[in-house]
């Protein structure tokens, strides 16, 4: 029995968002009566982490604290339209809508606040705190509930805004076949580090490393998450999971988790990774989608690594033991 | 369908159910008790979303028939800290975003409880043990191993022990 070790890398780079008939996504804030504001989308939180990278655009445009910000992602019959959470397009797209929206809010909370401290709105500033007060006089404030009940029962204001991104729809130039079907693009590299079993066609992954370029990275502890989890999906696509293993049959397919293979918590190689910040012009705050790209570089990587480890190229998913142990065999035919 | 008697623990309080015959402790705890903590996943002993802990050892509820947890100390994540407060696994959890969509999440503090309650000073490879019956689509393992390292070196400290 031989193990051999191989070396292989891969980069990605990766739109944000795509081009269907024109690419929206819109948000509605309200404040509340006590100064929480409501952000109604009808975008959807599946664990990626968009209610709280929301809430932080929100708050930060709006000049609150984040606990102020609830995002109501309620339903798609009521709330403002969004075309969805696919193609890493959430924090691009709904974060430019919220930041549109949050201006608007924030304008007429300041003008209620200017009201009621008989000031200029202009010369008023946020403390990010739960107040707002006179620029360099932080003595003259005035609570962010106290504007939200004076806005309600006082002045008859709604602090509100609209807002909306809207990606148009980009036709291909007949000539050439260019378009613009998406916005920025991110980008990545991986190198993975594989050991190979030549007899019997076991690929261990010994470590990931990576790094990505994401715009900026507005809640880096969920990008690092972003990416060891995709990582993690990465080596699954590259080295377990079908729906169809081995046979011909459909009627052989996997029934249950004992047959539909993926890496469990002992499968886990090293990983290391860097995040660089280059701020898109057009992003939230700079940032771009990290999103699907994390499962993609180290696909192609590992198949490049057990290409360096024993000459074998498998060019179809997921890289089986079997096709391993043939492409061994018909090296040595 | 005959329906039997059970009387058990349950999260430290007498439980008197009505149950029948042949259903699982999951359905009991789901279906007939409202303890949305524990998962209902692949509803065949695959996925581990399904823990809780009888007897201080991590059971899949799944496979469990009610009426076999008859005098029985059952746990399920409601049991784990009073309303209002985090068990130490708990907040380890949420420190260390060690959970994405939540669905494995339940399962997961578990199982690393019962690895806690019998072995305060885990290495990672007994962790990563005591987890490979529970999956995780979402995380990648890593972040989950590291919350339930950090949350063994809170409970080994005596100032932050918890009942």
């Amino acid at each position: 029995m031989t193990r051999k070790r191989g070396r292989g890398m891969a980069a990605v780079n990766y739109p944000t968002g795509m081009n269907l008939g024109g690419d929206p996504s819109q948000a509605l804030i309200h404040a509340t009566t006590t100064g929480s504001f409501v952000v109604t989308l009808s975008s959807v939180d599946l664990g990626q982490g968009l209610k709280t990278v929301m809430a932080q655009i929100c708050a930060e445009t709006l000049g609150v604290p984040t606990d102020n910000i609830i995002i109501d992602t309620a339903d798609t019959d009521t709330g403002p339209h969004c075309m969805g959470t696919f193609a890493s397009r959430g924090t691009h797209r709904i974060g430019n809508a919220i930041i549109m929206a949050a201006k608007e809010a924030r304008a007429v909370m300041l003008e209620v606040a200017a009201e009621e401290l008989e000031v200029d709105s202009n010369d008023l500033t946020t403390d990010g705190a739960g107040t707002i007060h006179v620029k360099g006089s932080p003595q003259k404030s005035i609570s962010i509930f106290n504007v939200a009940l004076a806005a309600h029962f006082k002045h008859g204001k709604s602090i509100s805004g609209r807002g909306i991104f809207l990606q148009p729809r980009s036709y291909p130039e007949p000539e050439t076949g260019k378009m613009t079907p998406a916005t920025c693009y991110a980008h990545a590299c991986t190198v993975a580090e594989v050991e190979v079993d030549t007899e019997t066609g076991e690929v261990a992954v010994l470590s990931l490393k990576s790094a990505y370029e994401v715009g900026r990275a507005l809640n880096p502890r969920m990008v690092e998450q972003q990416i060891i989890g995709g990582a993690w999906m990465g080596i699954s696509h590259a080295l377990y999971e079908t729906t169809e293993p081995y046979y011909p049959d459909r009627a052989h397919g996997p029934v249950d988790f004992n047959q539909y293979l993926m890496p469990g918590p002992g499968d886990l190689p090293e990983f290391a990774n860097v995040v660089i910040e280059r701020p898109a012009a057009d992003g939230p705050f700079g940032a771009k989608g990290v999103g699907e790209m994390t499962a993609n570089s180290p696909i192609p990587a590992i198949a490049n690594a057990i290409f360096d480890a024993v000459g074998v190229r498998v060019d179809s998913l997921p890289i089986t033991p079997e096709k391993v142990l043939r492409g061994i065999r018909a090296l040595n035919a | 369908m005959t329906k039997v008697a059970v009387e058990f623990t349950l999260n430290t309080r007498e439980q008197n159910e009505f149950v029948e015959t042949g259903s699982t402790l999951l359905s009991a705890l789901r279906d007939r008790l409202g303890l949305y903590g524990t998962k209902a996943g692949c509803h065949q002993g695959t996925c581990g979303a399904c823990t809780v802990i009888i007897d201080g050892e991590p059971h899949l509820s799944c496979l469990t028939l009610a009426e076999r947890c008859r005098g029985k100390d059952v746990t399920t994540l409601e049991g784990l800290a009073p309303a209002g407060a985090l068990h130490p696994l708990q907040q380890a959890f949420m420190d260390g975003f060690a959970a994405q969509c939540g669905f494995c999440t339940p399962g997961m503090i578990l199982a690393a409880k019962c690895l806690l309650d019998r072995n305060p000073d885990p290495t990672r490879d007994e962790v990563v043990d005591a987890i490979s019956g529970n999956i995780c689509r979402c995380t990648g393992y890593e972040p989950i191993i590291a919350a339930i390292l950090t949350a063994a070196q809170g409970l080994r400290k005596p100032a932050r022990k918890r009942a």
